[in-house]
């Protein structure tokens, strides 16, 4: 996030989109209702569900799945038409200003009904409500990212507060909800096939020289890697011989499972370092039990960028170790000696080598977090990014078009689906669905539908049905909801049991690599 | 430095316009006990607890919702005070099912009521949430002990059938706090006052249980339920606060990253309660607060384990780490580095995470390392 989460509160106005905050973000969601509610906030909710958060709204804009790029379009193009942009701001601190106009032209408020179904008028009222705020507050999750066109998504939403001026002061911003504990932390930390930490990239020579002095070695490689999405199909192919995975269960959480099981089959080695003998882990060749959060010392770092301590409560289950100490182990056998007494030590090495960590210590974190940048040890951290300039110095507007998703429904699977998460479960539900109790709010796996199809395809509440798509098929169980919307259904992608990654499209976003599970085409049936 | 001031016991301090005679109080360390002031909600002046004596007011004023106005002269522990408060706590302590042998209570009908009591409760011990009770503590600290002990049956019996949380109406005071909590700080809109006067009880709903309305068990109002009528369902009895260690640490599930208390006793986390710290000020979801089954869970791995023959079978670490690094060693040296891939978690810290990446860069020599977070 650019901005905190107290920040939301200060917002005149905010737009969430592609986030079911409530349940996927429960605290952070009592902001915005705060906001909205006793602060007299504005609330914008652009989301294909008519999502809890919809009640709070003073408008709900209901896109059709994979039309992101237009509705943000159309309302630029109303913003730039009654000239309600931010003149100084535009001219001060960005770029590209002219191409976006151009862009932009066509997306006339009837043209992008055509394309969203959103009314043409409430695209005009949504416009001038967000830009005529004094501060706007823009908030988004996996309902933008995960899309063939999510890096388009996520430019056209930072298009809308660079237009808007609504970036860089209290109550603004542009705002990216991480949906696990320490994705931030995980991607700050280098867990990706581009970038040494705190996002330094490795086709950088210099980069590769700084990292090989720090670490002793020679010869680290200047060619970025491959993402997770790459590497499942180079497995199967062959290329890829072995995996090494740390904490993960591709094995529910992939697009198109059939052919993640295959690929992982398929490889020479497989070592997974888990909690639990997931169902990724049972096809490993060696399992590695590891602690979990409440065994081990270290840090998280939230979706605001404040970096938090964690710390050690009991002690971990037989044998089981830091995965710090596993992997440290693994390279001291291959010859690299990695000797960390504990993890402060780490993080002193990490701090050295990771300019907007540099400053934070143990110490600095004991009472309260701190958000990075923090490059000194003086430096108070920086709760607003920002604020005087952007990172590459000015703002760059990207003139994007729209395109449709992937997949679109036919004859033959004449449905929409989209997937996501609900409140009482986590990811593959390796941890939550160890509570019995929350297993008895959210049991099992289901097909949200709303009143109007149920009647149309004959489904009774509770209905087991089976859903297919070009991929699969899965058997689950009917749930008619307010909260769908005609013509789409929703599955949440927890259960290995109706496994919803069974039928989703793997197609990828070609700059981030993330699959387009958030659109695919289906038909549904009574089960036999 | 505000030049307005007031007194308080005799004492002289400065204050904010729009102040209330509470918050003066606190900033200086005079304690004037609370009962339904909820930090973040409106002050309701429900429970009266934290009446006042003003030089010049006709009553005692609720200190929690009066503005300060200058000269003002207070006094927090009076005599009209405390006789005030004693009364309160023992129409409170007489209403409900407040069986901690407060005081004084050694008379016969002590006696009925803790049959009365222990029927109701179904189990032979105190109070769930004895040591941990601000009306315990108020009816201590003002000696106070009940007028009449009442054995007539209690007016709505307890509602178990919910899953995370027990309300028992029994030992309720009608503070009003846990309506606060769910409207005015989570929004969940869930739960009101419902019924008149004598009759009034906390309904969720259309007096529905929990479960059956827009409770989505957040657990905020069991967080700041002053007394038992509120008591997690898991641990009632069984935990009891003298008995446990608080460790703050930060929750495993979502990007908030909220700060929370891990309440371990032998070595188990038994309870979850939020930090009043940034970024959740106290507040936690259903998952934070009542998902750390998975740390205790008989299913945890426990032993590195070795594929043989399509089984697993267990092994020491030694063995376990040798082969990993041989295997490892073995296919960089014959089909390079980028023949190997690396996946790391969101769910491990950022110490994990960095070991992992230096290693996949130092020692394996390739950059395929990519985490599942963005799926
Ligand atoms: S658990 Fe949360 S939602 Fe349910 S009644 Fe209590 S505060 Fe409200
Ligand atoms: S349940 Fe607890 S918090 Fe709610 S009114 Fe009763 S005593 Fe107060
Ligand atoms: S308590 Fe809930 S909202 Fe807070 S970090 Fe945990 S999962 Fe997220
Ligand atoms: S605390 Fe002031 S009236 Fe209850």
């Amino acid at each position: 996030m650019t901005n905190t989460i107290a920040d939301i509160e200060q917002a005149d106005v905010i737009l969430v989109t592609g986030s079911n905050t409530t349940e996927n973000h429960p605290v952070l969601s009592t902001f915005v209702k705060r906001a909205a509610k006793f602060r007299g906030a504005k609330l914008i909710v652009v989301d294909p569900r008519r999502i809890k958060l919809t009640e709070f709204a003073h408008f709900w804009l209901r896109p059709n799945l994979g039309t992101d790029v237009a509705w943000i379009n159309g309302l630029m193009h109303v913003i730039l038409k009654e000239d309600l942009h931010k003149k100084e701001f535009i001219q001060n601190r960005t770029e590209g200003f002219d191409a976006l106009r151009k862009v932009v032209e066509k997306y006339t408020p009837d043209f992008v009904e055509g394309i969203t179904g959103i009314p043409a008028e409430n695209i005009v009222a949504a416009a001038r409500m967000f830009a005529q705020a004094k501060t706007g507050s823009i908030l988004y999750c996996m309902g933008i990212t995960q899309h063939i066109s999510g890096t388009d998504n996520v430019k056209s939403l930072a298009n809308l507060a660079m237009l808007t001026g609504h970036l860089g002061a209290p109550g603004t911003g542009v705002n990216p909800l991480r949906g696990q504990n320490n994705v931030q932390g995980a991607c700050d930390m280098g867990g990706l096939p581009n970038v040494y930490t705190a996002y330094q990239p490795v086709a950088d020579l210099g980069m590769a020289k700084k990292m090989e002095d720090a670490w002793g070695v020679t010869g680290l490689s200047t060619q970025p890697g491959l993402t997770v999405t790459k590497m499942l199909p180079k497995a199967h192919s062959g290329e890829l011989k072995a995996l090494y995975i740390i904490g993960e269960n591709p094995m529910v959480s992939d697009p198109d499972l059939n052919h993640a099981e295959k690929s992982l089959k398929h490889l020479d080695f497989l070592v997974v370092q888990d909690i639990f003998l997931t169902e990724t882990a049972q096809l490993a060749d060696v399992v590695l039990p590891s602690a979990c959060f409440a065994e081990k010392e270290g840090t998280f770092s939230n979706t605001e960028r404040r970096v938090q301590r964690v710390r050690q409560a009991v002690t971990p289950p037989g044998e089981s170790k830091d995965d710090w100490w596993i992997t440290s182990q693994i390279a001291t056998r291959m010859g690299y000696a990695m000797q960390y007494p504990n993890s402060r030590a780490i993080f002193e090495e990490i701090a050295r080598v990771t300019p907007s960590y540099a400053g934070i210590t143990y110490n600095r974190l004991e009472n309260e977090g701190l958000h990075w940048p923090c490059p000194t040890e003086e430096h108070p951290g920086t709760p607003i990014l920002h604020t005087q300039q952007f990172t590459r110095g000015k703002g760059m507007f990207h003139a994007i078009e729209w395109i449709p998703p992937a997949e679109q429904v036919d004859e033959e699977y004449p449905l929409y689906l989209t997937t996501g998460r609900v409140l009482y479960q986590y990811h593959t539900g390796t941890m939550t669905m160890k509570s019995a109790d929350l297993n008895e709010r959210a049991p099992e796996s289901f097909v949200e539908i709303s009143g109007k199809d149920a009647e149309k395809y004959k489904l009774q509440e509770g209905d087991q049905v089976t859903i297919a798509s070009r991929r699969g098929e899965i058997r689950v169980r009917v749930q008619i909801q307010d909260k769908a919307v005609e013509g789409t259904v929703f599955i949440p992608f927890h259960f290995a049991q109706g496994a919803a990654n069974k039928l989703t499209n793997a197609a990828l976003d070609p700059v981030s690599g993330i699959p387009e599970f958030k659109v695919c085409a289906v038909r549904i049936g009574k089960a036999a | 430095m505000s030049a307005q001031t007031l007194s308080i016991n005799g004492r002289e301090f400065g204050f904010e316009p729009g102040e209330t005679i509470l918050a003066v109080a606190r900033r200086h360390h005079i304690d004037i006990p609370t009962l339904c002031h909820l930090k973040g909600a409106m002050p309701t002046g429900a429970c009266r607890i934290c009446v006042v004596e003003v030089v010049g007011a006709k009553t005692l004023l609720t200190a929690c919702n009066t503005k300060v106005d200058a000269g003002m002269q207070v006094q927090t522990e009076s005599p009209t005070v405390v006789a005030a408060r004693k009364l309160i706590i023992q129409l409170m302590l007489s209403s409900g099912n407040h069986n901690c042998a407060v005081p004084g209570s050694d008379r016969q009908e002590w006696t009925d009521f803790q049959i009365k009591v222990q029927g109701e409760d179904g189990s032979n011990q105190l109070c769930p949430v004895w040591g941990d009770c601000r009306l315990q503590d108020l009816a201590f600290r003002y000696q106070v002990s009940p007028e009449r002990l009442d054995v007539t049956p209690a007016r709505y019996p307890m509602e178990t059938v919910n899953p995370f949380i027990v309300r028992d109406f029994s030992r309720c005071i009608n503070c009003g706090r846990c309506v606060q909590a769910c409207n005015e700080v989570q929004v969940n809109n869930a739960i009101q006052f419902g019924y008149r006067g004598p009759e009034a009880k906390i309904i969720a709903a259309d007096d529905k249980p929990l479960k059956d309305s827009d409770c989505v068990f957040c657990g905020e109002c069991v967080q700041v339920c002053p007394v038992g009528a509120l008591v997690e369902k898991e641990g009632r009895y069984s935990v009891r606060l003298w008995e446990t260690q608080q460790v703050r640490t930060t929750c495993s599930y979502c990007g908030v990253g909220c700060q929370l208390d891990l309440h371990v006793k032998d070595n188990r986390v038994v309870r979850v309660t939020g930090v009043d710290a940034p970024p959740n000020n106290g507040s936690l979801c259903v998952k934070g607060r009542f998902g750390y089954h998975f740390v205790n869970s008989p299913e945890r791995l426990t032993d590195p384990l070795i594929k043989e023959n399509g089984k697993f079978r267990k092994a020491s670490w030694d063995e376990a780490l040798d082969l990993v690094a041989n295997k490892f060693k073995k296919i960089r040296d014959t089909h390079g580095g980028d023949s190997m891939g690396v996946l790391v978690s969101a769910r491990m810290t950022n110490e994990e995470n960095y070991v992992a990446q230096k290693f996949t860069r130092a020692v394996l020599k390739t950059n395929n390392i990519d985490h599942c977070a963005r799926l």
